[in-house]
């Protein structure tokens, strides 16, 4: 999981976050009431996410409760590739 | 249909404009009147047409005075009812020298003065000069079809129908653009009030007139509104194929006026109900050759050719489209720029001007258009998202009525709507369903995204956030009315104003001298459909419920039942496929974004890079690509580089009054 993070926060900041610091993202913090992704943005992060962890996402597994936030989605993708 | 320009001098001690200044002003204009020009000039006031003509080909020229010559009037527009209004001033003494609908203006305006607005049914901008009072009297349609701007300047008051016909007035008025305007456009899609996005340059509202006197004194009123009330549902109990064949029955007589001209009149075919409800209406109701014009798109995602050929053949109509693909769109853009005069956020314009262009190569002037039903029928998807946000807020713990978000936004590859739980905690604002704002927090809130990437200097001279600044404007106007019905108020003054009418509209058609008329903005179909209930327009999810009862028996089922596919152009991934346009480098160079001062270089780069990686991008990235790049087309053409070169001797000039060393 401690490669992962690193992995999802360099994503998030090039596709998302174009004027954001380190800083200006907690691991904890909701994307959505951030305003870092909007609601295509989620589907964008879900092709990323299976292209680059080979995983398959399922529509019941779109909720908030796995991607919304850096430590969320660490959680998740660990979930799907253990 | 024209452009309009001049002057008015409300201080003594300055030295007036020049005859030049007027020439300069209206040239800049020539687009939406190339087939001639006219003059008038006193020593405080001087008055400037562009003309396209299209009533009384031959006797039409501006500008016209009253039987004294006292009123001058010019004016772009249309009067559809003037020969009715003529008929009833010459019964009252009235002597008229032409046939034109522009005579009836000053004639009426001598019976009645501002009054006089509430007889004309029409899309208008109008400049009266009263010669014995000394005062400028401005004034626009009721639904803001035709554009009117003005500013002050060194004494005096300066107008025209476009921003550009004020700057070529001097090189010295000022040129910058409005910090705290470029937040609006970039929450709301468009300005939201009179403020446009250059500093200190207006635009008249909609439904109002303005009068300047000898001593710059200004009243300014508003004649008329959309009246949406409180109380304005009385006809909600009425039987609903009552509702419809009344709606019917006006929509009828508003075609039946829409083609007086003197010109062959087409019409705008999207394959959608809109467009399909208007040329039906031609079809069944009138003698008119029909001759219809569309857009298709190379890009399936946007393409509604299938829709429009159905349509064609059902009519019978003689059916010309223009095909648009990336390549195409790219090109286009700068100059598309250069005629809304505004940022945009999206290329949605761009095809419409190219459809002109069109119909303009098969010298046609005029086109009748669906443009204003989805405001007033309730045909947008702003107004299903919000009822159903309203019904899960109702029982916010039911784990079934979140799937009703999946029936929206269908027509989109990346629907926001894919996962009913994303979707219910992205339309979550958690403003309650009598927030005056209720329907368009999600999407003001996507929108404000956009402006990551202002640079600090920006933000800090526009500290006011837009929608707090609405809230004190609108606030007290949308008191009492319900959700969906403040919803239908917002996007007919906002976003149908200030953007489809403006950026889409009359700027697209007139950059080719094309004229549109939109049936469904007659007064009294909007003032029809304002006393209608939100029940009547929307049934259950089912939009524009009436409008579909009211035309179901002369339009194609599969057309009435089809789900709506809003119009849309594409937006980044028309700049970033195969041909990447020159231009792209030049405008968003890192030292030209930090010398305009309005954009932070860094994070454009990183948004530049990522579409060059993918070129198809969701909301946001489109909006924010399109925006930036729009701001620094303008500001580069309007603010560093404003050329007015106009001929020593401008061509086709036809009347010239009391113009300094002119014959009269």
């Amino acid at each position: 999981m401690s490669d992962i993070v690193p992995k999802i926060r360099q994503f998030i900041f090039d596709n998302f976050l174009f004027d954001a610091g380190e800083e200006d993202l907690g691991n904890d913090d909701s994307f959505l009431e951030q305003g870092v992704i909007d609601s295509t943005g989620v589907l964008e992060l879900v092709e990323w996410l299976e292209e680059t962890f080979d995983i398959k996402v399922e529509d019941e597994e779109l909720v908030p409760e796995n991607l919304d936030s850096v430590n969320l989605l660490a959680r998740f993708i660990t979930g799907k590739t253990s | 249909m024209c452009g309009i320009a001049g002057y008015f001098r409300v201080q003594d001690n300055k030295a007036t404009f020049d005859l030049r200044s007027l020439e300069r002003m209206i040239w800049s204009l020539r687009h939406r009147g190339p087939d001639g020009f006219g003059f008038f000039q006193d020593q405080r006031t001087g008055l400037a047409h562009a003309r396209l003509s299209i009533i009384d080909l031959e006797g039409g020229w501006q500008p016209i005075h009253n039987e004294d010559k006292t009123l001058w009037v010019v004016f772009n527009g249309e009067i559809f009812n003037y020969p009715e209004l003529r008929q009833d001033l010459i019964a009252r003494g009235h002597r008229f020298a032409t046939d034109s609908d522009t005579e009836v203006i000053v004639h009426l305006y001598e019976e009645k003065g501002p009054d006089c607005l509430e007889d004309l049914n029409g899309q208008f901008a109008i400049a009266l000069y009263d010669q014995k009072e000394q005062a400028l009297f401005l004034a626009r349609d009721r639904m803001g079809i035709r554009p009117l701007f003005y500013t002050r300047h060194d004494g005096h008051i300066l107008f025209g129908s476009e921003i550009k016909a004020l700057f070529s007035a001097s090189p010295a008025i000022p040129r910058q653009l409005d910090p705290q305007v470029l937040r609006e456009i970039f929450t709301f899609w468009s300005p939201a009030g009179r403020e446009t996005v250059f500093q200190g340059v207006f635009q008249l509202e909609p439904g109002c007139w303005l009068r300047v006197d000898r001593n710059g004194e200004t009243r300014e009123e508003q004649y008329w509104d959309i009246p949406f009330s409180p109380a304005s549902c009385s006809l909600a109990g009425k039987e609903e194929h009552k509702l419809a064949g009344q709606l019917r029955e006006l929509l009828v007589d508003s075609v039946r006026l829409r083609l007086r001209a003197d010109v062959p009149v087409g019409a705008y075919l999207s394959g959608g109900l809109d467009s399909s409800a208007i040329t039906s209406l031609i079809k069944h109701y009138t003698d008119n050759e029909l001759q219809t014009f569309s857009v298709t798109f190379a890009d399936k995602v946007y393409d509604e050719q299938a829709e429009q050929q159905q349509m064609a053949e059902f009519l019978g109509t003689h059916h010309q489209a223009i095909r648009c693909d990336y390549q195409t769109i790219a090109r286009a853009f700068p100059d598309v720029i250069w005629h809304t005069e505004t940022p945009i956020l999206r290329t949605a314009p761009t095809p419409l001007y190219l459809l002109s262009s069109l119909v303009r190569e098969n010298r046609y002037k005029v086109v009748l258009t669906g443009e204003g039903a989805d405001e007033i029928l309730g045909g947008y998807d702003i107004f299903k998202e919000a009822k159903i946000r309203a019904f899960i807020g109702s029982q916010p713990d039911s784990s079934c009525r979140p799937f009703l978000l999946r029936r929206l936004y269908p027509y989109l590859a990346l629907s926001p709507a894919r996962s009913a739980e994303y979707a219910r905690k992205f339309f979550d604002t958690a403003a309650p369903v009598d927030d005056p704002f209720y329907a368009h927090r999600p999407r003001w809130k996507t929108t404000s995204g956009t402006q990551r990437f202002f640079s600090p200097e920006l933000l800090a001279a526009a500290d006011v956030d837009p929608v707090d600044k609405l809230g004190a404007r609108w606030g007290k106007r949308l008191a009492g009315l319900d959700f969906f019905t403040r919803a239908q108020y917002l996007e007919s003054k906002m976003l149908l104003g200030n953007y489809l009418l403006s950026s889409q509209g009359d700027r697209m058609a007139m950059a080719h001298s094309v004229e549109g008329r939109f049936p469904f903005l007659d007064h009294r179909v909007v003032e029809l459909a304002a006393t209608m209930s939100p029940q009547v327009k929307m049934k259950v999810l089912s939009e524009k419920n009436i409008l579909k009862k009211a035309m179901a028996d002369i339009l194609p089922e599969a057309i009435v039942q089809r789900k709506k596919q809003p119009y849309m152009a594409p937006d980044i991934i028309s700049f970033f496929g195969e041909e990447s346009p020159a231009y792209l480098d030049e405008y968003l160079e890192p030292s030209r974004l930090r010398d305009s001062g309005l954009f932070q270089p860094a994070p454009v780069e990183k948004l530049v890079a990522k579409c060059r990686r993918k070129a198809r991008q969701g909301f946001r990235e489109n909006m924010a690509f399109v925006g930036i790049l729009s701001t620094m087309i303008l500001h580069h053409r309007f603010v560093e580089n404003f050329s007015a070169d106009t001929p020593e001797t401008l061509p086709g000039t036809r009347i010239l009054v009391g113009c300094a060393g002119s014959s009269k």
